[in-house]
């Protein structure tokens, strides 16, 4: 499973990284969703895979903290989540915008001189 | 008691006297002249109060605490050398209140003149008064600027911008040295008490740091005295208002640096280094500055050389450094700051009565503005330093300790000649300004026609003129005893009293006096005519002017080089940047962990699972797939990126983290549809751009391939060492054992999220409604380009028949959906605290609600049945997780501590009660309005094309009709 999942955060970050450097905003947008898909899953693996055992406990007696999954990456992970909905909500706005004010969608905001 | 209060009092007057005269209107002149005035006049009574004590040769000390928790205190102190001082700032502040009360015109405005005029009396006061040299360099930086302030106070001039700018970069740039010298020598002494710093002398000479502090030291009160190299920001300074240069050019700004020089000379000074350093500079700033006064036409660049000329005088003194020296300066300081005040008023009046300070047009005014013109000659005879004039005594006690005293070294010897040389260019300059404004005949071309002023307008000079002829005639009985006592202040208590008299018997000074008096009027007389037809500057040096080289540094730094280097490492284009960063955290990455990572010896292994390993096979063809289509084919792209999501929301439920699989879900959802309707604001892209196809593209592309899986690459092989090696003990197993117990939830995602972090979450939910009003605003004037407007009117044509069909089934499932989503959300609302769901899902929930909506039918039927006020939502969210974080102040525990309990509703059963609750129901809210504000906001641009076609058709149906 490691091994798996370690690859899936590669070729998920090798192609939000590959199209974050592109020079049109759409594929910049689709690069940093999948960028954030690999960052996410790799902030929610330092706290190890473990199966069947979510953070979710029994009401009141001694806990084993080994026997649940590690809640905190999970927590920083879910806020990661919304924010990184709210910055390509941002982001796609602002490209329709720039779009609508210079008739191009570089990223540069003009074509590359030849 | 009563005089520490007092001394708070005196530093407090003057800023209180800023922000009174900040109130008043723009035109009431009166007003703020009383109300200044009067504070400062309160001023010079506790000072009259103070002398009682001062003269026992006490020093008032009033201390507040300021930062205890770094020893930062206030510390005001006074003793006899800073109450004269003190004296003179206030004292002559009054006269220049009076004085600019007449000179300003009406349409000057009138707060901020008095308002920056009283805080600059203020922040000079504080220099006086600060026992604490720390807080003695804020004061001083307070005065840089509020220089700056007043000297461009007629803004509107190009000069004035520039002499304000130049003065604040010289000035600003000594007190940066003044602050290291300061830290430095607080650092030696071991306080940045004043007192102990003063008597810690013999430390500080010693130690090997002293001639770094001192230059240090010496480059703060250089600049600010305008002491030659820097000198050149004090004519420049001249674009003032003439009351701002009487008040700031003889008592106060630039006597700030010999203040400091003459307070600090028996720590910094006896040593041959301050000698040379400080009285050479101060002697060649003498006769530099007398000789280029001499040839100035301009009325006030001559007063400004000439100031410069004797701050140098007074510079030299303090760099002498013998007991008599230092009497000599601090009387100088006195005598000059009288008779250049009164100089400068006068040439104000000048200025005002006749339209021009230029030399060569003023002639023989005496005739029709005697007053003025007589006490104009008194004040600039004292400045010659004719006897029985105050200028003249201290200028032979400064003659005698050039000549009397003695270390042997060159420019000892060389002492008497210079300052004869310079007394004989400063009778001449004098002279020659008597003689070509007041004498000769009368002007004629003058741009006014001049005649004497109101009265009040010379009431201040008479004034100071008749403090130069008191001072003259009896400085023994006027000005001898305080100026003892501040000597004693500098130098020390068991310092000898000595009598001041204005005859000394024919002695060496006298006699250089008489020749520099001789021979500066052989020197008017042989050269006079030539002078006024020459260039603006003495001959040769009229060529180097400081001020040139100055701007030409200034531009060479803040313009040539910046913009050279900027061509050179900077560029506007944003994927060359984008490359940058990325390299560089690749290059970070690797040279931190290059050799360093390494899989742990036992490392953990889950079994694998080949429906996982089958699932993201389909994960990385949907990643990579997006990747290569998303340029050409954006529609596919968006759906293989949705793929890919959903693998991640898998992932995150195969691996114990159901609250993060629902949020993913449902943010999925959001974001695709997001995408979806921003799809239609971009270009066409049918045929492949030619120049893709190209060399220079395809090395881009391989180029940035390779950056791409080097990186990928590189952070797969962390995330296997981080993922295989043992976890070890951390504050996650905290969470887990006290969710229950303190914040009273079993979902500890959930907990942690609203109680125990609940601060970040209270930050994050504030950003996403700060991007949720930005997106909003960004489209408020959005204008779609014509090529989407004229695709959008197509699709307009094509929805009223049939979409419409084609819709009607779903539409109608989807608005039975409608109460079920709502439901759903509750639910996920309600449970979140024990069991995946909470705040954020049930928000999106509500939202994708809401959404649905908008896609079953067109924006105006929705809008009819449904009104939704998404930034109202947002408020009240934001609102209701705030309160909920101030309820903890009620019962007195920090900002968002939580209170957990479970109470037992019929029929539901027990359900969880935290106040924690309450602050989620504030994000389920915000998370509602931000994500429902942001798609309507995308999804009414079709609306607002749609009226701006029919406004642009009605508007051609109009042309037409007509």
């Amino acid at each position: 499973m490691e091994g798996v999942l370690s690859g899936a955060i590669g070729v998920l970050a090798a192609s939000g990284i590959w199209l974050v450097l592109r020079p049109r905003t759409f594929q910049v947008i689709v690069g940093l969703c999948l960028l954030s898909y690999a960052v996410n899953l790799f902030i929610f693996a330092t706290g190890r895979l473990v199966l069947g055992a979510p953070p979710i406990m029994p009401r009141g007696g001694f806990i084993d903290p080994t026997a649940y999954a590690d809640p905190l990456p999970q927590a920083l992970v879910l806020t990661a989540i919304v924010i990184s909905f709210a910055t390509t909500a941002l982001f796609l706005v602002v490209l329709i915008a720039s779009r609508g004010l210079t008739g191009t969608d570089h990223v540069d905001a003009q074509e590359r001189e030849p | 008691m009563i005089e520490e209060n007092l001394l708070l009092i005196l530093v407090g007057l003057p800023f209180a006297a800023a922000l009174a005269a900040s109130t008043v209107p723009t035109t009431a002149h009166s007003a703020a002249a009383w109300v200044s005035g009067g504070l400062l006049a309160m001023g010079l009574a506790i000072l009259a109060v103070l002398h009682a004590p001062i003269a026992e040769g006490e020093v008032l000390r009033s201390t507040l605490a300021w930062v205890p928790s770094l020893g930062l205190t206030l510390t005001f102190r006074m003793d006899g050398f800073v109450w004269l001082f003190a004296s003179l700032v206030f004292g002559i502040g009054i006269l220049v209140l009076i004085y600019a009360r007449y000179y300003l015109s009406k349409s000057d405005p009138v707060p901020r003149f008095y308002a920056f005029l009283m805080a600059f009396t203020g922040a000079m006061l504080g220099v006086l008064l600060s026992g604490n040299i720390l807080m003695l360099v804020v004061f001083w930086e307070l005065t840089s600027i509020l220089s700056f302030l007043l000297i461009g106070y007629w803004h509107q001039g190009q000069a004035a911008r520039d002499g304000a700018r130049m003065a604040l970069i010289v000035t600003g740039l000594g007190g940066l040295g003044l602050l290291l010298g300061m830290v430095l020598l607080g650092q030696i002494v071991g306080s940045y008490d004043l007192d102990r710093v003063l008597a810690s002398g013999d430390v500080v000479r010693a130690h090997p740091l002293y001639p770094l502090v001192l230059a240090l030291f010496l480059l703060g009160c250089f600049t600010k005295s305008a002491q030659m190299p820097f000198h050149f920001w004090l004519p420049g300074a001249m674009a003032a208002p003439t009351p701002v240069s009487a008040f700031l050019h003889s008592a106060t700004m630039v006597k700030a640096g010999v203040f400091l020089l003459v307070r600090f000379s028996p720590v910094l000074g006896q040593t041959e280094l301050w000698f040379f350093a400080v009285t050479g500079t101060g002697m060649l700033t003498l006769v530099l500055g007398s000789v280029i006064a001499l040839f100035r036409h301009d009325l006030k660049g001559l007063l400004a050389y000439s100031t410069i000329s004797h701050l140098g005088l007074i510079t030299a003194l303090a760099g002498i450094g013998s007991n008599g020296a230092i009497l000599a300066a601090i009387f100088h300081i006195v005598n000059h700051a009288v008779f250049k005040a009164s100089l400068f008023m006068a040439a104000g009046i000048l200025d005002h009565e006749t339209g021009t300070r230029d030399m060569r047009r003023l002639s023989g005014l005496i005739r029709f503005m005697p007053v003025t013109g007589s006490l104009a000659i008194v004040a600039s005879a004292a400045m010659a330093g004719v006897p029985l004039l105050n200028g003249f005594i201290s200028k032979e006690m400064f003659f005698a300790e050039a000549a009397d005293w003695h270390n042997g070294t060159w420019l000892d010897n060389a002492l008497p000649y210079l300052a004869t040389l310079a007394g004989v260019f400063a009778v001449a300059y004098s002279l020659r300004f008597i003689a070509t404004v007041f004498f000769g005949p009368p002007a004629t071309d003058l741009p006014k026609s001049p005649h004497e002023p109101p009265a009040w307008m010379r009431r201040p000079v008479e004034l100071l003129v008749l403090v130069c002829l008191l001072v003259g005639i009896a400085p023994g009985l006027t000005l001898g005893p305080v100026l003892n006592l501040a000597a004693q202040a500098v130098l020390g208590p068991d310092l000898p009293y000595k009598a001041i008299h204005v005859w000394h018997g024919f002695n060496l000074p006298l006699g250089m006096s008489l020749i520099a008096l001789g021979a500066g009027v052989a020197l008017y007389a042989l050269a006079g005519g030539r002078v006024s037809q020459g260039p603006e500057g003495p001959p040769l040096l009229h060529r180097l002017r400081a001020q040139r080289v100055f701007e030409r540094l200034l531009l060479l730094f803040t313009w040539k080089l910046p913009r050279q280097l900027h061509r050179f490492i900077g560029t506007e284009r944003l994927q060359p940047q984008l490359r940058l960063i990325l390299l560089l955290a690749l290059a970070a990455g690797l040279a931190t962990l290059w050799g360093g990572l390494r899989v742990s010896p036992s490392p953990l292994e889950t079994p694998l699972n080949p429906a996982f390993a089958a699932m993201w096979l389909v994960g990385a063809v949907c990643a990579i797939g997006a990747a290569t289509l998303a340029k050409y084919h954006r529609f596919a792209s968006v759906v293989l990126l949705g793929g890919a999501g959903a693998v991640t929301c898998l992932t995150f439920a195969w691996l114990s983290a159901p609250d993060l699989a629902v949020t993913q879900l449902l943010v999925e959802i959001v974001t695709t549809v997001l995408l979806l309707l921003g799809l239609r604001w971009m270009p066409k892209r049918r045929e492949e751009i030619a120049e893709d196809k190209l060399r220079p593209a395809r090395i881009r592309r391989l180029r940035d391939f390779i950056i791409a899986v080097v990186a990928g690459a590189g952070l797969a092989a962390i995330s296997y060492v981080v993922m295989t090696s043992p976890l070890i003990p951390n504050v996650g197993d905290w969470f887990l054992r006290n969710a229950y117990a303190e914040g009273g939830g079993t979902n500890v995602v959930n907990v942690i999220l609203v109680d125990f972090r609940a601060f970040d979450t209270f930050g994050e939910i504030t950003v996403l409604a700060i991007v949720g009003v930005t997106v909003f605003a960004l489209l408020r004037r959005f204008r779609p380009s014509a090529e989407s407007v004229a695709l959008a009117e197509a699709a307009a044509r094509l929805e009223d028949t049939s979409l419409a069909h084609a819709l009607r089934v779903p539409a109608v499932i989807m608005r039975w959906m409608f109460p079920v989503m709502m439901v759903l959300a509750a639910y996920l609302f309600f449970r979140g605290h024990d069991l995946p769901g909470g705040g954020f899902s049930a928000g999106v929930t509500m939202s994708i609600a809401f959404l649905l909506q908008y896609l079953a039918h067109d924006v105006r039927w929705i809008e009819d049945r449904l009104t939704i006020l998404p930034i109202r939502w947002m408020g009240i969210g934001l609102v209701i997780a705030g309160l909920t974080g101030m309820g903890a102040f009620v019962f007195g525990y920090p900002f968002l501590t939580a209170h957990a309990q479970y109470i037992t509703l019929p029929l539901i059963g027990k359900v969880p009660a935290a106040t924690a609750l309450l602050f989620d129901a504030g994000v389920f809210a915000l998370v509602v309005g931000a994500t429902v504000l942001m798609l309507i906001a995308i999804a009414h641009q079709s609306l607002r094309v749609a009226r701006l076609r029919d406004r642009d058709s009605g508007g051609q149906a109009e042309t037409e009709g007509a």
